[in-house]
């Protein structure tokens, strides 16, 4: 079973509800949480622990200038920028490359080869018994970053249960998080922006084929608007977080409200058998 | 010789443009003939990486200076490696003025490296 955690909006508290679900549940099973967040991964900080890391490489284009005739086919389709035909060499970008392979493609001469360059990496730790933390990093500067979160899902195939903490948006790293997941829950807060990008964020998995369900964080006890949008659409809300002084602390402390406030690894755990899909 | 002008629109009488990749119009003029051709610039909406492809239009148009206001990190590697020289305009003249400007000697060559 894979659950996707994503949200539309940023700072709803995917990550507060992909941490703590996930030491709740791994009190009593084997879970891999998966850190796709790849540009600001930040589930290590609810749990530290020593990790192994494996560079994340991408195919960029290398020019055989014995074979290249400067025909400037290469420089023409790539819609990137990522090489540049000039009057006597062909100039590569390397950042500026999506890895399409489109430039070995068009190349007549077959100049063009592939050569791997590290944009990232995957870091792997296992914090508790039985939860294994997986994390996507992807190097400042660099865009690509479906590629580091594929290599993040990669390595966590096999597990039974696998959580994937989305990053925030709904652009091609949620796109790239959500495929393949049987099932996601979009966190979303009661104010009209967390309504606003819940709508997009609906659509997205709407589109992508995943049931969704969905979890109010920080509710003021005046969710009408996103309960009756979830009534409209189907969609279950599957746990309510109260605004809370104490909560918050827990929070900011780094610490987990599953670990430190009493009920609330109970709530969890119901939270995850209310997913669509896992209880028949 | 062929210079590259930027412009806001076609012909030597648009006003010139600061920005190089994302200028409307590629303004190029045979300093020999006195001919000029504009090329309406297919990058303006694009993503990104703007820079290395216009500087690959410029070299297929065979300009070796370019005037404009000033270019990016990716397109001045582009621009040294293809021995296209860059010179400043930031006036507000039109085409024709800044290509004048060139001719007088009057414009800053824009370090690349």
């Amino acid at each position: 079973m894979r659950i996707a955690i994503a949200s539309g909006k940023g700072g709803t508290g995917k990550s507060t509800v992909a941490a703590n679900l996930a030491w709740a549940l791994a009190r009593s099973r084997d879970v891999a949480l998966v850190d796709c967040d790849v540009e600001e991964p930040n589930l290590h900080l609810f749990f530290p622990a020593p990790a192994t890391e494996m560079p994340v490489t991408t195919p960029v284009p290398e020019i055989d200038a014995e074979r290249c005739t400067l025909c400037g086919e290469c420089g023409k389709f790539c819609r990137f920028g990522a090489l540049a035909v000039l009057k006597d060499s062909v100039l590569t970008f390397p950042h500026l490359c999506h890895s399409c392979g489109g430039c070995t493609l068009v190349c007549p001469q077959g100049a063009v080869r592939e050569v791997p360059r590290t944009i990232g990496r995957v870091t792997c730790s296992r914090p508790l018994p039985r939860l294994t933390l997986i994390s996507g990093i992807l190097n400042e500067g660099e865009v690509q970053a479906p590629a580091v979160i594929r290599a993040a899902k990669t390595l966590a195939e096999g597990h039974p249960l696998t959580l994937y903490d989305a990053s925030p948006g709904i652009a091609c790293p949620v796109i790239e998080t959500l495929e393949g997941s049987d099932a996601c829950i979009l966190v979303t807060e009661s104010t009209p922006f967390g309504l606003h990008d819940l709508r997009l964020a609906v659509e997205v998995a709407e589109t992508l084929g995943i049931s969704a369900g969905v979890v109010i964080n920080r509710s003021d006890g005046q969710d009408e608007a996103t309960v009756a949008f979830c009534r409209e659409h189907g969609l279950p809300v599957l746990m309510t977080i109260p605004f809370s002084r104490e909560i918050a602390a827990v929070q900011n402390r780094g610490g987990l409200i599953a670990a430190l406030l009493p009920g609330w690894e109970e709530r969890f755990s119901g939270l995850f058998e209310a997913v669509p899909g896992v209880s028949p | 010789m062929i210079v590259c002008i930027t412009a806001r629109a076609s012909g030597t009488d648009a006003p010139a443009e600061q920005r190089f990749a994302r200028a409307p119009y590629f303004v190029f003029v045979d300093t020999e003939t006195g001919k000029s051709e504009s090329v309406e610039n297919p990058l303006i909406d694009a993503a990104g990486g703007v820079g290395p492809r216009a500087v690959q239009m410029l070299s297929e148009h065979g300009a070796t200076v370019l005037i404009t206001g000033q270019v990016g990190g990716n397109a001045a590697r582009a621009l040294e490696a293809g021995g296209i020289k860059v010179y400043a305009y930031r006036g507000s003249g039109s085409v024709a003025d800044a290509l004048a400007a060139y001719t007088a000697g009057n414009l800053q060559p824009i370090p690349l490296a």
